[in-house]
C-alpha cells in the first residue's frame, strides 16, 4: 500500500482517492445543480472543500469497517462505498433508496458498506461508533470504526463521554473531526476553548493528530496510523483535519457570516484539481486517465440521478412497518 | 410453598441464565462489575466474575457513552444491556434513547436494529426527592419504536426481563426500587420468558376493570380486597407491558363490567393512563356505565418529606375513591 522508504501510498491508492475526491466533487455539483433547478427540493448539506479527508480515511479501511457520520455527510459515504443509486433514490425519497425513503439525506444507512449511521444531532456519532467498535473488540472481529464529526461537534458533552469511554476501554475507533472553521454559522475560535481540537485527545490521554485535511498525502498518512492503531489494539486516536466548506452550513444559506476574501482563497485553494494536477505532474496519470475516472463517475451520477428520479415513491403503509420488528397494525 | 426469591434475586438469576444462554448478552452500567460490588443494589453480582471483564464492564458515569455503546453494540449483532442505575438519569441520555435508539430501525428502512434493553430502577418511598424516584414512562411511551416493560412481581419481573433481553427491539425496563427487597414466588425457570404486549389478569372481578402496572398492582389488590367485602367485584390488570399494550384484554375486560379505572404512580397529567382512559372511551362508549377514572400523582416533582411523599404516591384509599366514583 505505501513506500517503505518515503511513507507514500502506492499508485493505485493514489488514484483510488483521486477516483473517490472526483465522485464527491461531481455528486456535489450535481446536487447543487438539482436544488437551483428545482427538480428535488431536499435539505442538504454541502460536503464541497471537504473531498480529500474521507477519501483518504476509506482508503485504509476494509468494506467491512464501520463508519458512523452527521447530516454533512455524503462526502464520507460515497468515499465508504455507499452505491449512488440507492444513495439519489434516498436523496430523493423514494421507495428503491437505501432506506426505502424513511431516512433521507440526513440519515443514510447501508450497512453492505459499512456505513452504519447517519445523524442529523451534533456528537451523537461518536457514541454509538464506541459501541461498534465495543461490538468488534468483543468479538475479535478485527474491524475498525471511523466516527465523523466537525470541529462544533468537540463542544458537546457526547464528545468527552464518548472519547473518555474510548480511552478507558481502548476500543478500535478513530474520531475524525471534520474542522471545516464553522459550527452553523458560528466561527470555530468564537465557539471553542482551545486553538486545535486535538488537543482535547490529552485529557483522554489518546493520541491527537492535528493535520491539514485538505493535503491527501498527509491525510493518508494521519489515518494510516490512527486506524492501524485501532486494528492492532492499540486504542482510539483523535484526528483533527483541517479543511474549509465552500457552500455555508445548509444549501441556501447566503453567507453573510463569512469573511469573503477568507471563502475566496479557500475555493482558490480547491483540493481536488489541485490533487489531479499533481498527479499528472508527478507522472502517477495522465490527463486522459483521470479524464476517464471523472467522466465515468459523470456517467453514473447522472444515471443515478434520472433512476431516482424516476423510481416510486413509498407506499404509505410503511409507516407501520420498520417501527418494530413486527408491523403495526394501522391506526 | 414455592420457593420464595426477592426482586433483586429474580434480576440477578435471569441475568445469568440469559448471559450463559448466548454469548452475545452483554451487561455495562455504572458499578456493575463485581470489583465494584455487582451494583449499587448488588443486581449484577457475580455477572462479570462468571462472563468475564469483556461482557461485563462497569463504566464511567457517562449516561450518553453508556447508550451509545449500547446502541452500537445491538446494531453490530450484540443484544446489551445497559444499565441506567436510576431512571431519572437516563433523561440525560435522551438524545441516544429517543433519537436514536427508538428510531434506527424506521430511519434506517429496516437496515439496521437496536436489540437493547435497557434496565433502570426508579420509585418513591425511600425520600431520595425530585430527582431520583420518577416514574418517566410515558416519555418513553410517547416516543415510536421503543417497548416499555415493567413486572408486579420476582417473577414477572424475570420472565418480562428474559423476554426483553431476547427481543429484537430496544426495551425499556423498568424496576421498582422498593421492590427489590419484597419476596414473591420464584419462576419456574429462570430462562423463563413472559411474552411482551400481552397482559395479566392480576384478580378477577366482574363490576370494575382497574388497569395498572408495576408498583400499582399490589395497590389497586390491596384495593380491590376493601371493595369484595362490600360485595363489589374488582378485576385487576397488570399490563406488564405499557408499549405494544394488550387493547384486547383490556377491551374486553371493561366491554364485560362496563367500569374502568386506570391507576399508575407516574405524574397523573398526560400521563399512560390518558391514552388508555382515551381508548377505553373511544372504543367502548356506548358500553360504559361511568366515565373512565384515572389516578396518579400531583403534578409536582416527587416531594422529599415524609408525610408529603406518602400523600404524593397514590395509595389503595384514592384507588378506592376512584372505583367508588365508577359506581355512583
Amino acid at each position: 500500500m505505501t513506500d517503505s522508504t518515503t511513507g507514500q501510498p502506492d499508485k493505485a491508492v493514489l488514484i483510488d482517492m483521486y477516483s473517490k475526491m472526483s465522485l464527491i466533487k461531481q455528486n456535489d455539483e450535481h446536487a447543487r445543480k438539482l436544488l437551483m433547478s428545482g427538480r428535488l427540493p431536499m435539505i442538504y448539506y454541502s460536503p464541497r472543500g471537504q473531498e480529500v479527508i474521507p477519501s483518504a480515511v476509506s482508503v485504509n479501511l476494509n468494506q467491512d469497517d464501520y463508519i458512523c457520520t452527521i447530516y454533512r455527510g455524503t462526502h464520507d459515504m460515497l468515499a465508504k462505498g455507499v452505491p449512488l443509486d440507492a444513495l439519489w433514490a434516498e436523496l430523493a425519497g423514494r421507495a428503491t433508496g437505501t432506506c426505502k425513503g424513511k431516512g433521507g439525506p440526513m440519515h443514510i444507512t447501508h450497512p453492505e458498506s459499512g456505513c452504519m449511521i447517519t445523524t442529523g444531532i451534533v456528537g451523537s456519532s461518536m457514541p454509538i461508533a464506541n459501541g461498534l467498535a465495543l461490538a468488534s473488540q468483543v468479538k475479535g472481529d478485527g474491524k475498525v470504526t471511523v466516527a465523523y464529526f466537525g470541529d462544533a461537534a468537540s463542544n458537546i458533552g457526547a464528545f468527552h463521554e464518548a472519547l473518555n469511554m474510548a480511552s478507558v476501554w481502548k476500543l478500535p475507533v478513530v474520531f475524525v473531526c471534520q474542522n471545516n472553521r464553522f459550527g452553523e454559522h458560528t466561527r470555530f475560535e468564537k465557539a471553542t476553548a482551545v486553538g486545535k481540537v486535538s488537543d482535547r485527545a490529552a485529557s483522554y490521554s489518546m493520541p491527537g493528530i492535528h493535520v491539514d485535511g485538505n493535503d491527501p498525502l498527509a491525510m493518508h498518512a494521519a489515518a494510516k496510523e490512527a486506524i492501524d492503531r485501532a486494528r492492532n489494539g492499540g486504542g482510539p486516536t483523535l484526528i483533527e483535519a483541517m479543511t474549509f466548506r465552500f457552500y455555508g452550513h445548509v444549501f441556501g444559506d447566503a453567507d453573510g457570516y463569512m469573511d469573503k476574501a477568507e471563502k475566496e482563497a479557500a475555493m482558490a485553494a480547491d483540493p481536488v484539481p489541485r490533487y489531479r494536477q499533481w498527479l499528472i505532474d508527478q507522472g502517477h496519470a495522465s490527463e486522459a486517465d483521470l479524464g476517464a475516472i471523472d467522466a465515468g463517475h459523470e456517467v453514473n451520477i447522472k444515471s443515478a440521478i434520472d433512476k431516482a428520479l424516476d423510481a416510486p415513491w413509498p407506499d404509505v403503509s410503511e409507516l407501520y412497518k420498520d417501527v418494530f420488528i413486527n408491523d403495526l397494525a394501522a391506526v | 410453598m414455592s420457593k420464595q426469591i426477592t426482586t433483586l434475586q429474580a434480576i440477578n438469576e435471569a441475568m445469568h441464565h440469559a448471559m450463559a444462554a448466548d454469548p452475545t448478552v452483554m451487561l455495562f452500567g455504572e458499578d456493575v462489575a463485581d470489583p465494584e460490588e455487582g451494583g449499587v443494589n448488588g443486581a449484577s453480582k457475580g455477572l462479570s466474575t462468571k462472563f468475564g471483564d469483556l461482557r461485563v464492564r462497569s463504566t464511567p458515569i457517562s449516561e450518553q457513552a453508556i447508550i451509545g455503546a449500547a446502541i452500537g453494540a445491538a446494531m453490530a449483532g450484540m443484544r446489551p444491556v445497559a444499565e441506567i442505575m436510576l431512571m431519572n438519569f437516563m433523561t440525560v441520555a435522551m438524545d441516544m434513547i429517543t433519537n436514536h435508539a427508538a428510531k434506527l430501525r424506521f430511519m434506517s428502512g429496516g437496515q439496521t436494529a437496536v436489540p437493547l434493553t435497557i434496565r433502570c430502577t426508579t420509585g418513591a418511598g425511600f425520600g431520595t426527592a425530585g430527582q431520583h424516584s420518577d416514574f418517566l414512562e410515558a416519555w418513553f411511551a410517547h416516543t415510536a419504536g421503543l417497548k416499555v416493560v415493567t413486572g408486579a412481581s420476582p417473577a414477572e419481573v424475570s420472565g418480562l426481563l428474559n423476554s426483553c433481553i431476547f427481543d429484537d427491539d430496544p426495551c425499556i425496563f423498568i424496576e421498582n426500587l422498593p421492590a427489590y427487597w419484597q419476596k414473591g414466588d420464584a419462576p419456574t425457570d429462570p430462562g423463563a420468558r413472559i411474552p411482551l404486549g400481552v397482559a395479566r389478569i392480576a384478580r378477577p372481578g366482574d363490576d370494575v376493570t382497574v388497569i395498572t402496572y408495576g408498583p400499582q398492582v399490589a395497590v389497586a389488590q390491596a384495593a380491590a380486597e376493601t371493595m369484595a367485602a362490600e360485595g363489589v367485584g374488582v378485576q385487576v390488570i397488570d399490563l406488564r407491558t405499557i408499549v405494544p399494550w394488550d387493547r384486547e384484554t383490556v377491551l374486553n375486560a371493561v366491554a364485560k363490567t362496563g367500569r374502568a379505572v386506570v391507576t399508575h404512580e407516574a405524574v397523573k397529567a398526560f400521563g399512560v393512563g390518558a391514552e388508555i382512559s382515551s381508548v377505553i372511551h373511544e372504543e367502548l362508549f356506548s358500553d360504559l356505565k361511568a366515565a373512565v377514572q384515572r389516578v396518579g400523582a400531583p403534578s409536582c416533582a416527587v416531594p422529599y418529606s415524609n408525610p408529603l411523599e406518602k400523600a404524593f404516591v397514590p395509595d389503595a384509599d384514592k384507588v378506592l375513591a376512584a372505583i367508588r366514583k365508577t359506581l355512583n
